[in-house]
């Protein structure tokens, strides 16, 4: 039987080929496209999610946003791994360990 | 009144045609033949539009969908558009080749209904025999395929014992979400309501064995409960309210703001084969009618709760008071409240009669 998948710093997050995220010109923002769901994430959510790319880790992906907004990696840790739980406990992405 | 925003999905029931009998159907009583259809290049135009409008998630329902030989090439136009689609099936009629042909039209995602958790159950309902195997098998070359799966399961005093066994069907067919839909009281389902309607000592349990799973599940199985009304203390927001976000198309081009709309013999719907999509979403009589909060009565008028629920559901206040304004009977604070409690014990206090059966006259 499938199992829940907790969010490590070495899991490596991707969107999973059904889970859609794309810019909608007309209403300019940006949508996540999933079974009989439409998400609408935040400026920050959209910026994880562009790094969930099944190649850097989680991690790597916290690095990354330190750098990008100039944070504390320690103070933005927890949030991330967070984010990523959350979005993985929808089934919204898909984790390789 | 204000323009109203992009809608963001659509419900295009495809056709009225279906194998199965369900006595729950949510087509609506008098059933559509197929020389009433818009053809292909209708619905390609249909779908253009939407795609213009801004919607980006098309459920592409029936009767039976795959029924439409131009199903392929009706998703491929929509996948073009990056708009995202989902096929609800009942599942009895599809080979593998049929499915792989989906799948590279740019099929998103498939909702399977399944009657009950068993074959006996699910063919007293479908009427169609050896549905059941037929459905393990369709759920089976889905998942092969690549694509997401959603079991969708209606539920009435014949199947309410079988949530345990809905769930670990699910987990077993590896689909991603469950879906355990008390069956909503209009229509077909409004004719055979006292054959269907549960008691409450059974909707208690279900309540406590889907939250008991749902907790277990958690990051494994999704699952979606629609509540019972008739036992609810507050409504659903039906469609989060009526033409805000998505609207639906049934066979013959007729515009809708929900699938069961024509049970409000008041409202007056307008086409696609007359009039363009855009034009219709702004200003068809029927969307307008209950659009934003306007036209409330007390005690909706002024609750707190009326951004949740916008009152509930049209159909249902139409269906038991008469008057399709009215707040939801499923709300506490409506004058109607009792009628439904009364409604559903007078129901279950009666041996099942025989299913009305959906079929076209
Ligand atoms: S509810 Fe049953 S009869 Fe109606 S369209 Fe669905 S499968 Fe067919
Ligand atoms: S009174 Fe109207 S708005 Fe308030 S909870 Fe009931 S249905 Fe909803």
């Amino acid at each position: 039987m499938r199992e829940r998948t907790l969010i490590t710093p070495q899991s490596v997050p991707s969107l999973p080929s059904h889970i859609r995220l794309q810019f909608d010109d007309l209403r300019q923002k940006w949508v996540v496209l999933a079974p009989e769901r439409v998400l609408w994430p935040d400026d920050v959510s959209v910026d994880i999610l562009k790094k969930c790319d099944g190649a850097g880790s989680t991690d790597e992906i916290i690095e990354r946003l330190a750098k990008d907004y100039n944070a504390d990696r320690n103070v933005i840790e927890t949030d991330v791994i967070e984010f990523l739980q959350d979005w993985s406990d929808k089934r919204l992405l898909e984790v390789h360990s | 009144m204000p323009a109203p925003g992009p809608p963001i999905g659509m419900l295009a029931e495809l056709t009225h045609r279906c194998p199965l009998q369900c006595p729950y159907c949510s087509n609506p009583v008098e059933l559509m033949k197929a020389n009433r259809e818009i053809d292909t290049d209708g619905w390609i135009s249909v779908f253009d539009q939407a795609a213009d409008l801004g919607v980006l998630q098309v459920h592409l329902s029936g009767g039976e969908p795959t029924l439409r030989r131009d199903l392929d090439d009706i998703i491929s136009c929509l996948s073009a558009r990056a708009v995202y689609t989902n096929l609800i099936t009942a599942g009895v009629n599809l080979s593998e080749k049929r499915i792989a042909a989906l799948v590279n039209a740019g099929l998103d995602h498939v909702q399977l209904s399944i009657q009950g958790a068993t074959a006996d159950v699910t063919e007293l309902i479908g009427k169609y025999k050896n549905g059941f195997a037929s459905k393990l098998e369709t759920a089976r070359l889905v998942r092969e395929a690549g694509l997401p799966l959603t079991l969708n399961a209606p539920i009435h005093r014949h199947n309410i014992h079988q949530m345990r066994q809905f769930v670990d069907l699910a987990l077993e067919l590896d689909a991603d979400r469950l879906e355990i839909a008390n069956v909503q009281y209009y229509g077909w389902a409004y004719l055979n309501r006292s054959t269907l309607m549960p008691d409450l000592a059974d909707v208690k349990e279900q309540v406590e064995i889907v939250e008991t799973a749902r907790a277990e599940l958690k990051g494994i199985l999704n699952i979606d409960f629609v509540t019972p009304d008739y036992y609810a203390d507050y409504p659903k927001p039906c469609m989060g309210g009526w033409a805000q976000d998505a609207f639906v198309i049934i066979p013959d081009g007729t515009v809708l703001p929900c699938h069961a709309a024509q049970t409000i013999s008041s409202l007056e719907f307008d086409n696609v084969t007359d009039r363009p999509l855009a034009d219709i979403w702004e200003n068809s009589s029927a969307l307008e009618a209950y659009r934003g909060f306007e036209w409330m009565a007390e005690p909706c008028r002024s609750c707190p709760r009326k951004e949740l629920d916008h009152g509930g559901c049209r159909c249902q206040a139409f269906a038991v008071t008469g008057d399709a304004a009215q707040t939801d009977p499923a709300c506490i604070l409506s004058p109607h409240h009792g009628e439904l409690r009364q409604i559903a014990e007078a129901a279950v206090a009666q041996e099942p009669g025989e299913f009305n059966y959906r079929r076209i006259s």
